[in-house]
């Protein structure tokens, strides 16, 4: 019972977050968001018991795109900022 | 407006895909398949020639896949050779951005400059994710996870030098031996197989007891192997993606 009710909370919160990311306007809070679409995700594929694809999603979809997406908003400036 | 339509069309979109689902024949419901009859039951119960009996974890031994983790038995055993076509898939994209971005020689520079506590911190959770990574890669047969996952994980430790120091450069040369090292050990593992067996990339080794740490024969080697391949590969794009143009 308690499970159904949390799978119903990480859908709901999952399509919320997708939603966020995508009309977010500045980019970094999108990427944010993105985050944490893929924590929830890998809840959610606990919830659904697939370990592997979990574990996956953290380290790749949590970890290794957040942080090349932050890495390049980082190296990246506005058309006439100065360097 | 442009928004009340997209939600109203991925409403729809969503509508007819679970309308169909239920009345597809194919999609039965929780509980109705017959288990017996599926390809999928015959991996879990390690049972595809049926010669073997029920798999009790711990006790069993010898059985045609020794790995007690069914995912990896599938994707390190019965279907290694497709696991080795992955690994040409991400050997091939590595070498892309390596074609595209291997002439760039100086690192990008950040906005920020790294503090102390940043630079310190970050070399203590590097070896907390190197190591972590490591586990995952060496209990790949027992635990969720295995070659792919880890090797990400000791990647993203080499990103996370990348972060706290901005004079960082690794030495890409040794991660491009290494990889290129762990390729060739991955064919030649499945020559010997050939030659022992009489099939490409055959497990020849004892299964021993299914749970024990050394046991499952081949899958160990094989999960350390793709997960050093991995590291090294992802941490070469990464170095790729962090150097611009110029001297």
């Amino acid at each position: 019972m308690l499970i159904n009710v949390l799978e119903a909370v990480v859908s709901v919160l999952l399509i919320v977050l997708a939603f966020l990311a995508l009309s977010s306007k500045s980019l970094i809070k999108s990427v944010m968001y993105l985050s944490g679409l893929s924590m929830l995700s890998v809840l959610a594929f606990v919830l659904m018991k697939a370990p592997d694809v979990a574990l996956t999603e953290a380290v790749i979809g949590s970890g290794l795109v957040t942080s090349l997406f932050v890495f390049t908003l980082l190296a990246t400036r506005k058309v006439g900022q100065k360097q | 407006m442009k928004k009340f339509l997209a939600i109203v069309f991925v409403l729809a979109l969503g509508g007819l895909i679970l309308k169909h689902l239920n009345e597809n024949a194919l999609f039965q419901g929780f509980g109705d398949a017959i288990l017996e009859d599926r390809v999928s039951n015959a991996y879990i119960d390690r049972d595809v020639n049926g010669e073997q009996g029920e798999v009790i974890f711990g006790e069993s031994s010898n059985l045609e896949s020794g790995a007690a983790n069914t995912v990896t038995a599938i994707v390190a055993d019965y279907r290694s050779f497709d696991t080795l076509g992955e690994v040409t898939v991400l050997f091939v994209s590595s070498l892309g951005v390596a074609l595209l971005l291997g002439h760039s020689k100086r690192r990008i520079g950040l906005e920020f400059k790294p503090n102390f506590m940043l630079k310190i911190g970050s070399r203590a959770l590097f070896a907390i994710i190197l190591m972590t990574g490591v586990y995952v890669v060496i209990h790949g047969h027992l635990t969720p996870g295995g070659g792919f996952p880890g090797g990400v994980m000791i990647a993203s430790s080499m990103l996370l030098l990348y972060l706290a120091d901005d004079e960082f450069r690794a030495k890409m040369r040794g991660f491009k031996v290494l990889e290129s090292a762990m390729g060739v050990l991955y064919i030649a593992l499945g020559l010997v197989g050939l030659f022992i067996s009489g099939v490409f990339l055959e497990n020849f080794l004892d299964n021993g007891t299914i749970g024990s740490l050394f046991s499952a024969g081949m899958i160990p080697l094989v999960y350390t192997i793709i997960g050093l391949k991995v590291g090294s590969e992802i941490s070469s794009v990464i170095d790729h993606f962090l150097s611009e143009e110029g001297v």
